[in-house]
């Protein structure tokens, strides 16, 4: 990390990351936190990440409280959590009024069902990302933990609190025996 | 009709329920809210929470936000306003706690190894979303076309997302995508 953000630059920039994420905010958060402003590395993103997805509650929120309790202290997180709520909750507020209005015409269905299919693209392309250099470093170790997570969550569409329980512990153990 | 300080009372605790149950993130409870808000409590019907689901996914943030959404239909804006602190503030605060341990601890080898143990499952998280959210929106194949194209432009080039989504939203609205 170069230079702690504040929290004004931590309000701001999150705010950014969740007017630009439509279809869902993760995407952006990973590009504007690793890839633009290096606030955080790509690995240390995929740790973040998933002790965020460990505790409950929404996961970007969650990153946002890290991030920002890392630069700033509380002040930080109640900055980062600000810009990335209030403005979407508005928009999603007003959107919905809208659509109580205007949601029958087709035109505005067909958008939707573009910029859905389009956001699905933008989750895929993350993912990706996300798996290289976990790929290209230990494959061995990551690729089988990788996987099953896919097939149980995103495939048979298992509880998650059972498939945490199932794979973290053995994943850990394993890293834990063979560290490095 | 109930008054609606009953109403706002409801939306807190089940929300703030749902935030402390929210392993995985908001899609892990969105069966929960469905149930709650469609089959136990009649705020709207199963339509209504649909158009409702898929607003929250096409607007920009984060998709919990379909919780402000049940707050709105169920209570006006105090309503979203109740919803939306109560999914958020719980779990945010747990976060807090933790990730201040978690900071503390960062040369720990347990904590290493539980850093590099966790993100080969997270990433696989990610993989299933993106199936999930994929399977959800490719209702024909001009949809799976578009997917595929943003994931290969994103995943190849440096492009701006939002160009992406742009000209799938300005397809879908021409009619192309039907």
């Amino acid at each position: 990390m170069s230079e702690a953000p504040s929290p004004r630059q931590l309000f701001v920039t999150f705010l950014g990351i969740a007017l630009s994420g439509f279809g869902g905010v993760l995407p952006f958060a990973r590009r504007t936190l690793v890839e633009r402003r290096g606030w955080i590395g790509a690995d240390d993103f995929n740790e973040t990440l998933a002790l965020c997805q460990s505790l409950p509650g929404p996961n970007v929120v969650n990153l946002s409280i890290v991030v920002g309790a890392r630069a700033a202290g509380w002040r930080g997180s109640v900055a980062a959590v600000t810009g990335l709520v209030a403005a979407p909750a508005v928009i999603v507020t007003a959107l919905a009024m809208l659509y109580a209005r205007f949601g029958g015409i087709a035109q505005t269905q067909g958008a939707l069902a573009g910029l859905a299919a389009a956001a699905a693209g933008l989750v895929v392309a993350t993912a990706s990302r996300m798996a290289a250099p976990l790929l290209r470093r230990r494959w061995r170790l990551t690729a089988p933990f990788m996987l099953a997570a896919f097939a149980a969550v995103g495939v048979l569409q298992l509880p998650l609190p059972y498939v945490m329980a199932a794979l973290a512990p053995a994943s850990v153990a394993l890293v834990w025996r063979r560290p490095g | 009709m109930k008054p609606l300080g009953d109403t706002l009372s409801v939306l807190a605790v089940q929300f703030a329920l749902l935030s402390l149950m929210a392993f995985g993130g908001a899609n892990a409870v969105v069966p929960e809210i469905h149930r709650q808000a469609v089959d136990i409590r009649h705020w709207m019907s199963d339509r209504e929470f649909a158009a409702l689901f898929a607003i929250a996914q096409a607007a920009p943030g984060p998709n919990f936000l379909v919780s402000t959404l049940i707050g709105w239909k169920a209570a006006g804006i105090a309503g979203a306003l109740v919803a939306t602190l109560g999914m958020c503030a719980p779990s945010c605060v747990l976060t807090y706690w933790i990730s201040k341990l978690w900071d503390r601890r960062r040369e720990a080898p347990w904590r290493v190894a539980i850093g590099a143990g966790l993100a080969p499952v997270a990433v696989g998280l990610v993989c299933s979303s993106a199936f999930v959210l994929a399977r959800a929106a490719d209702r024909n194949w001009r949809l799976a076309a578009v997917t595929g194209l943003c994931a290969a432009a994103l995943s190849f080039s440096r492009i701006s997302p939002l160009w992406c989504l742009a000209a799938a939203a300005a397809l879908g609205f021409a009619g192309a995508l039907a």
